[in-house]
């Protein structure tokens, strides 16, 4: 990932300040600032739901922020799995078939036997046919950490994965996306304004609220 | 996309469940009343194929056509039997066949007439042969098929139209089947016909003629005797259009003669049932739109609650038509599934009215029978179906996936 000159205003206001960054395969970084700091706006340009309006952003050598929406649909399907502070899970649907939807519109098929070792791996095969409902907040942080896997993506963006969490889940989470992003070769990009988790981390952007 | 709609679907059972009847009531509605009154006019159009114009007692028309035509109603009264006579004479017309009625057996009418009122309704022999002397009957299918009797059965008329049973009966004189006629769908079926001698010999009333049974003599043959015999109606068809100018006005004329034609009173009886029927198809109309409201109503709440999982749909890779198509696969699901039993209803409907009422199955109602106008009504409702979750989820389409995940986050 490759940002140049990369910022971002609202409402006539600056909302988001990066510039140049760069973030090598497999280098798992944190995204660190408080509340307002342009967190959250950065993942939405990063995954291509949200036009910058100053400078540009490389993803896998492809320059997200300049493609037509279809086109970002697509390379946000294929290189790119989400995992967000809460729930983010179809409700309708059993933890196993929320993951095998994700794989279906991602690569277009299902392959069953990923899909039992990834929610083996997170801990949750006695819970792969509960309602996402019925799972605890912890239990539904893991599943959607299998959901985005599912797809195999090369990036992984967590929007605040633990703050909800306490201090052992917390690390245990962290545990968990480390293991998982490298067993399957994927790069980490966690943005939090948890404290607790910073140590973990090599590599850190700190964001500032813009003046 | 379709196992996610059926989720979602099974994800607000009770929900579901409501929309649907509600959906398959309205289509069931339209389909019993498409079937009713299509059944009806067909059976009222097949009975009367074939007769042109009916004459006799002077009464009113539609009972008339009723009595003599359908078998439904009471005759209006008897005619002369020299009118049979003085319609054959007649130029124009092709055929003149003399009914006699008043007796039934087991709620089957007898009715005295001749051979050529079964050729006239498009029957035919199933077994034995047609009647030729008198006290001989010749029995419809359904009468064969209710009464269980077969060729060489012995029964005794009762007097009277409905009963047969518990009024006066003519035990003296037996009659004797010696033929049954192929189902045709037509009232015949639930005819018993005999010689007209035979109703007279069973009232006491000496035929003119007693001894010559042939087919080959003529009518005219008769007018020569003045005689206390009677027929209940003549049926008549015409040769020639201009039969059908001049006949009615001149029996008209004849003092205790009146002609009806059965298309005019036919029609003029479902003009006033008509407007009842419109008046329920109308409220069936408003019922299925209801259902499509109640879809809709259901579906844009749904779907508020579900920007979020759209939202998130969107994230990890569905187009916005494969969202679109599943939001639509949706509203089908439902228009489908009550579409369906809707169908399903207003023929279940239709059977047990059938098998409950005797009067409806006599009119020939049957749940079977498919309409094509049944396809119009199922088109409709599907339509309905989606254009009730076509427009909630252009609705949301609409929306910025990057606001709406942050206000539902």
């Amino acid at each position: 990932m490759e940002t140049r000159g990369l910022s971002h205003v609202r409402d006539g206001r600056t909302v988001m300040q990066i510039g140049d960054w760069q973030l090598q395969p497999r280098a798992h970084a944190l995204l660190l600032g408080p509340s307002g700091s342009g967190k959250t706006s950065f993942i939405n340009i990063a995954t291509g739901l949200l036009t910058p309006s100053h400078g540009s952003i490389q993803i896998a050598g492809q320059p997200m922020s300049a493609l037509p929406p279809a086109s970002r649909d697509a390379l946000r399907r294929q290189t790119i799995g989400l995992v967000f502070q809460t729930l983010r899970l179809i409700p309708a649907l059993s933890v196993s078939a929320n993951l095998a939807l994700a794989q279906q519109l991602a690569l277009g098929r299902v392959d069953a036997a990923e899909i039992d070792r990834l929610i083996a791996r997170v801990g949750l095969s006695h819970r792969a046919h509960a309602r996402p409902r019925q799972l605890s907040q912890g239990e539904g942080q893991r599943a959607a950490i299998a959901r985005a896997l599912a797809t195999r993506p090369r990036l992984l963006v967590a929007d605040e994965p633990t703050s909800a969490l306490d201090d052992a889940n917390a690390a245990a989470m962290i545990d968990l996306m480390f293991e998982t992003a490298d067993a399957t070769g994927a790069t980490l990009l966690v943005a939090t304004h948890d404290g607790r988790i910073a140590h973990r981390f090599a590599n850190r952007l700190n964001l500032v609220a813009p003046a | 996309m379709i196992r996610l709609s059926l989720a979602y679907l099974r994800d607000r059972a009770l929900n579901t469940a409501l929309n649907i009847i509600l959906l398959a009531l309205g289509v069931a509605s339209l389909v019993i009343l498409l079937l009713f009154s299509s059944q009806l006019e067909n059976r009222f159009d097949k009975d009367a194929a074939g007769i042109d114009m009916v004459v006799g007692a002077k009464g009113s028309p539609l009972q008339l056509i009723l009595s003599s035509v359908y078998h439904v109603d009471i005759p209006t009264g008897n005619v002369p039997l020299d009118t049979v006579a003085l319609l054959r004479r007649q130029m124009g017309v092709a055929q003149a066949i003399p009914l006699a009625l008043g007796d039934s057996f087991r709620t089957f009418r007898i009715v005295g007439t001749e051979p050529a009122y079964a050729d006239l309704m498009g029957a035919s022999l199933a077994g034995g042969r047609l009647f030729a002397a008198p006290m001989e009957a010749v029995i419809g299918a359904e009468v064969a098929a209710r009464t269980g009797a077969g060729l060489g059965q012995r029964f005794v008329g009762g007097h009277g139209m409905t009963g047969g049973d518990d009024g006066p009966r003519h035990e003296e004189q037996p009659f004797i089947v010696v033929g049954r006629l192929k189902p045709t769908g037509t009232v015949i079926d639930r005819l018993i016909l005999t010689r007209i001698e035979s109703v007279w010999a069973v009232h006491g009333i000496e035929a003119p003629h007693d001894e010559h049974d042939h087919e080959g003599e003529s009518a005219a043959d008769h007018e020569a005797h003045a005689s206390p015999a009677e027929v209940t109606a003549v049926l008549v068809r015409f040769g020639s259009p201009i039969a059908a100018v001049r006949l009615p006005g001149f029996i008209n004329r004849q003092t205790n003669l009146q002609s009806a034609v059965p298309a005019v009173e036919v029609s003029r009886l479902l003009a006033l049932v008509g407007v009842g029927l419109d008046a329920v198809r109308a409220f069936a109309v408003l019922l299925m739109l209801t259902a499509g409201l109640s879809i809709f109503v259901a579906l844009l709440t749904a779907l508020k609650e579900r920007e979020g999982d759209m939202a998130m749909l969107r994230v990890i890779g569905a187009s916005r038509p494969a969202i679109l198509g599943q939001v639509a696969s949706e509203g089908l699901i439902l228009a489908a599934a009550g579409t369906a039993l809707g169908l399903v209803l207003g023929h279940g409907v239709i059977g047990l009215a059938a098998a409950n009422f005797a009067q409806l199955q006599q009119m020939g109602l049957n749940a079977l029978a498919f309409h094509p106008g049944e396809a119009v009504i199922a088109a409709a409702a599907l339509a309905i179906g989606l254009f009730a979750a076509l427009i909630p989820a252009f609705r949301v389409l609409q929306s910025d996936i990057a606001d709406t995940l942050a206000n539902s986050r």
